[in-house]
């Protein structure tokens, strides 16, 4: 047959590529002596315009570090990427990769940039001993850093966002004893995401007297008629709406088609961005939203991003109106946990690249007060954060509101606190439950 | 009652929404027998190529002229590289291409267009009006005409024209079509160019809802029980298939959805259709097409 | 679809050289179960090995429907995800079973579900047919999400095993998993060899070939056909519970969503329609070629050329167009393709049939 020799090359080209993508990792050792930070990506798929903004402040803020300060204490910083298509199995396959460094550079931690990944990796960490860090995305359980030795949920967790709604809800409508007959709607993902806020609310309710109504959206949400037919049915004062991907821009959408008030819908911090009210149209004008990661560029360290990377030509954003977007600041407030971390090991371990079980150290050992965060230049972008190996989230947990004015988003308040004693005796009992579960001994005070 | 009522008629004209969606996919199936599962991806692929047009200060009709343009060139090459060396290949391979030709396919929307969400205004605002004491959207009631003005179109030119009849012979006996001088390849670019155009009538209607984005591309899954009802060669088919499933699935949501506390449309309409089928296997519009046993 | 009625005629010869069949099998099992084990790295195992035996079982699972009875499933995924929430559920909820037994039952359970949903194929034939059992995609990723308790109440409604051992052996690490997979692999091919050689198997492919004369010389048709999509499912049951515990560690519902079914198809369309080896040829296609690209990009790089989305976009597009490739010019899989480059009669993978 004519084109078999062909078939016969394009075959052995086909084993060629596995041979290549089976060859083991870090066999040379070109980049000894950096540390090295796998960058998970999602380029591709539905949740890729998330990604692109985040990832390019991921990436340009690590690039000042490395290009204009010389990288983290000298130790240079070596990015490899691997994309995930935001797939669990795809995940895996890049934590296998990168978990124990890569040519050379050492692997101090691992940012899944995936609330499921962060869960799958749960087990594998603890057995690899590698911390996985996810900052405003973790497992709220896991803030127990006694059962939870590798998982680092930093900085927010929707537990106490359902609080800081309620706050704001309770300031709208004068008062946490008004707040009594006050009709929440809380519209989920349906996804272990959506979920997690059943529980917090149905005790907030119980406390404040407020009428708790639960919703969910299947995934992806591309329909919510009846869902938007229910909350008007149902006479609702507030939308506290849980979305992720195309799921809030429909809400909104729909909201406007039944007649409900866009400034009475408060988005979670994946429903915050500007991607998420702009394809909306004018149905987002007045939308709420909590933020973690506030959007703007009026801080320093933005302007220094601006001059030293974006306008060098070294900014991995293609599109420059990205910039000092929420992703785009999320992505930036996610680098510094990083590089932050890596100051916090140096200290203790001398100036050089950190191994996963120093990086773990570093971790439960945060601590970027006000003094620091000023001197980063990012005041008013994020709060204090300090964690212990107790509290690998932070002790302070907040966020601020934002609203959409058809065009951006304006910060309405300042950061907004949430009582962490309010559920901690709940997760601590669910963290005790899964360490019965899964026979784990709670680890004791090391340090 | 009237919260039946309004549930009842949301329902029938998202419906229609879906049926924009299931004309696309019957329209290939009818000329060449494939299940075209890269339907959506041309959707995603025509409102991007459109809107990116728009945003860039082409004119609204000059931007969906040459979107039309380039979707009659896609449904070329797609003949040319795709179809035409599978001609004679089981439905089954034929479909796995079509999977194969979504990745293609939206890969090269990302890679040339971005992954940005796009607003997409097409000046129809999607706000509540009465009609007859029930609240209604304005935008669905103008994407249920579209949805009609698309069926009348498309039956004058199959009925009608010449091109059209030479359509429905093939669709009726492809070899004795061929046999009376009808060419395959030319038919099937001018039913790929329609389902092309079909897929930018869909997308622009879906987009203005949810932004033109990736996940357009996923509105094909809410076709595909509307084409088990309709059948997969009835354009009148997907018509009633789409209000049926329309009413029924949003009914379900409210009536049947707090009885297992959540919501029931990502299945619903699948079990309706397989349980339709169970009772009349001919389908709705029982036409030979569906294989009986 | 590719009909190889010479898949009967191919068992012949094979049996009569049994004995270098019987050395070549020994030969695999002596690689699978020590050299493998010995020289694979935790990520050779953890990444590559594993995920591709997972999902070679899971396509032998679906090839025994289409491939043999002519049976079309777009709802493996489903069917993977019964197997890996009722493995999880026994092995929590009743711990006297050995994680074995655990697999078995959840394979059967799983089977009970495959011939329910198989039901509308005593009614309807192709697209229909393969359009209601997205039915079962859909129904199931819902139940698993809906009801947390098939995920033990677990908040992120994520399931991972509570604990995996066999015969008073922990078999968490990279190489216990593989031990647990290649064994359980080991057992189904055998299985699905008895299976296509028994009577049933000949019944099977009577029917793909032509189903009213099936009946005519006898065939119970209908029963035969539920007995397909019940064997299918079963394997693919099992593959399911290995892919949540063997390999991603913990799952979800949506760790089976329609991607995974269609991947499924991929493995048998890619690897071959009615073989049993070609699957795992469909696997490793499935399971490397993105990490190929990926590694490709990254050993290149082509970073400077063009910006990393775009990359990403390409790999994408890369991916696709060898999909349509390979159908074009291999019609009857890379297990055949196998079959020419070696010369006939010294080849295991005839055995493939």
């Amino acid at each position: 047959m004519p084109s078999s020799f062909v078939k016969i090359l394009a075959f052995a080209g086909a084993l060629g590529l596995a041979g290549l993508a089976g060859a083991p990792p870090a066999a040379a050792q070109d980049h000894k002596g950096e540390q090295l930070y796998p960058l998970f990506t999602y380029r591709t798929g539905p949740y890729a315009p998330s990604f692109i903004p985040f990832g390019a402040g991921n990436r340009d803020y690590l690039t000042y570090v490395n290009d204009v300060e010389g990288g983290v204490d000298g130790v240079k910083i070596f990015i490899q990427e691997c994309e995930t298509a935001y797939t669990i199995e795809r995940g895996i396959e890049c934590y296998e990769r990168y978990k124990n460094g890569y040519d050379g550079a050492l692997t101090a931690a691992i940012y899944p940039h995936s609330s499921g990944l962060d869960v799958a990796l749960t087990d594998k960490a603890r057995i690899d001993k590698v911390p996985i860090v996810s900052p405003g995305g973790g497992q709220n359980i896991a803030t127990d850093g006694r059962i939870f030795p590798y998982q680092y949920p930093l900085m927010f967790d929707y537990w106490s966002e359902a609080q800081i709604v309620v706050d704001y809800i309770a300031s709208k409508v004068g008062g946490y004893d008004k707040l009594k007959g006050v009709k929440i709607v809380t519209l989920y993902h349906d996804s272990g995401y959506g979920r997690d806020t059943i529980e917090p609310l149905g005790i907030l309710s119980k406390k404040y007297g407020f009428e708790d109504i639960q919703i969910p959206v299947p995934h992806p949400g591309e329909q919510q008629q009846t869902q938007w037919q229910q909350i008007r049915r149902a006479q609702a004062d507030w939308v506290f709406l849980r979305g992720w991907g195309v799921m809030t821009p429909v809400a909104i959408k729909t909201a406007a088609r039944v007649g409900f008030p866009a400034d009475h819908i408060i988005g979670d911090i994946w429903s915050g961005s500007e991607d998420d009210a702009r394809p909306a149209g004018g149905a987002a004008k007045g939308y709420l939203a909590v933020s973690v990661f506030p959007p703007g560029t009026d801080y320093d360290i933005l302007r220094t991003l601006k001059a030293k990377i974006l306008d060098a030509g070294k900014s991995d954003l293609k599109d420059n109106t990205k910039f000092g977007t929420v992703y785009y600041n999320y992505g930036v407030i996610e680098a510094i946990t990083f590089v932050e971390a890596l100051h916090v090991g140096h200290r203790k371990f001398g100036n050089r690249p950190l191994a996963a079980e120093e990086g773990r150290w570093a971790l439960e050992n945060l601590d970027i007060d006000a003094k620091r965060i000023a001197d980063l230049g990012a005041k008013g972008l994020i709060s204090p954060l300090k964690t212990s190996p107790d509290n690998h989230k932070g002790e302070t947990i907040t966020a601020k509101v934002i609203q959409w004015d058809g065009a951006k988003w304006n910060t309405l308040t300042d950061w907004i606190k949430a009582d962490t004693s309010l559920f901690a005796d709940t997760i601590r009992a669910k963290a005790a439950a899964y360490a019965q579960e899964k026979g784990i001994t709670p680890q004791t005070n090391t340090n | 009652m009237s919260f039946f009522l309004e549930t009842l008629v949301s329902g029938l004209l998202a419906g229609t929404m879906y049926s924009l969606v299931a004309i696309g996919f019957v329209l290939i199936y009818k000329a060449s027998g494939v299940f075209n599962f890269a339907q959506g991806s041309m959707l995603l692929f025509a409102s991007l190529t459109f809107v990116t047009l728009v945003e860039r200060n082409v004119p609204f009709w000059a931007a969906l002229l040459a979107t039309v343009l380039v979707m009659v060139a896609g449904a070329v090459l797609i003949e040319r590289l795709v179809l035409r060396p599978l001609v004679d290949r089981d439905a089954l391979t034929l479909f796995m291409a079509t999977l194969g030709l979504s990745f293609v396919i939206e890969g090269l929307a990302q890679l040339l267009m971005g992954t940005d969400v796009h607003m997409l205004d097409l000046g129809i605002d999607d706000v509540p009006i009465s009609i007859a004491g029930l609240s209604v959207s304005q935008f669905d009631i103008f994407a249920a005409g579209t949805a009609l003005l698309l069926v009348i179109v498309l039956s004058i030119v199959f009925n009608k024209t010449r091109m059209g009849i030479s359509l429905r012979a093939v669709a009726d006996d492809t070899l004795a079509a061929q046999s009376i001088g009808i060419r395959l390849p030319a038919i099937w670019r001018i039913v790929w160019s329609v389902a092309g155009i079909v897929a930018l009538v869909a997308g622009l209607v879906w987009g203005a809802r949810q932004g033109v984005q990736y996940s357009l591309s996923l509105v094909t899954l809410k076709a595909l029980p509307v084409l088990i009802i309709g059948g997969f060669s009835s354009i009148t088919g997907a018509i009633v298939g789409g209000l049926l499933v329309g009413a029924t699935e949003s009914l379900a949501d409210i009536y049947i959805g707090p009885l297992v506390q959540g919501s029931v449309s990502t299945w619903f309409a699948y079990i309706l259709a397989v349980a339709f089928l169970l009772v009349r296997p001919a389908g709705l519009f029982g036409d030979r097409a569906i294989e009986r046993v | 679809m590719p009909q190889p009625a010479d898949a009967l005629l191919d068992d012949r010869p094979l049996r009569r050289i049994a004995s270098p069949r019987v050395l070549l099998i020994l030969l695999v099992l002596v690689i699978a179960f020590g050299v493998v084990p010995a020289i694979g790295n935790d990520y050779w195992l953890s990444s590559i090995v594993i995920p591709t035996i997972v999902m070679g079982l899971a396509g032998i699972g679906l090839n025994l429907l289409m491939g043999y009875t002519g049976l079309v499933s777009l709802g493996s995924a489903a069917f993977m995800s019964i197997g890996a929430f009722a493995t999880y559920n026994l092995l929590l909820r009743v711990p006297v079973l050995p994680l074995p037994l655990v697999l078995v039952l959840a394979g059967l359970i799983s089977a009970v579900a495959g011939v329910l949903f198989g039901l509308p194929s005593l009614r309807i034939k192709g697209f229909y047919l393969a359009a209601s059992t997205l039915g079962a995609q859909f129904f199931f990723e819902w139940l698993f999400t809906n009801y947390n308790w098939f995920s033990h109440e677990s908040q992120s409604l994520t399931i991972s095993a509570p604990r995996l051992e066999a015969f008073g052996h922990d078999l968490s690490s990279a190489t216990g998993r593989y031990l647990l997979v290649a064994v359980s692999a080991a057992v189904l091919i055998a299985l699905a060899f008895a299976i296509i050689r028994s009577r049933v198997g000949r019944e099977w492919m009577a029917i793909r070939d032509m189903d009213t004369a099936a009946a005519v010389i006898g065939i119970h048709v209908a029963g035969r056909k539920l007995l397909s999509y019940g064997i299918s499912s079963f394997f693919c049951g099992i593959a399911g519970a290995l892919w949540a515990f063997g390999y991603l560690g913990t799952a979800d519902a949506h760790a089976f969503n329609l991607d995974k079914s269609f991947q499924v198809l991929f493995i048998v369309l890619i690897g071959g329609s009615a073989t049993i080896f070609g699957n795992f040829l469909g696997a490793a296609f499935i399971v490397l070629m993105p990490i190929a690209l990926d590694r490709i990009a990254l050993a290149t790089d082509l970073s400077a050329l063009t910006d990393q989305g775009a990359l990403a976009n390409i790999q994408h597009i890369i991916f696709g167009v060898i999909i349509i490739v390979l159908l074009i010019k291999e019609p009857d899989g890379l297990a055949s393709l196998l079959r020419r480059l070696v010369p006939p009669g010294t080849n295991p993978r005839r055995a493939g049939g």
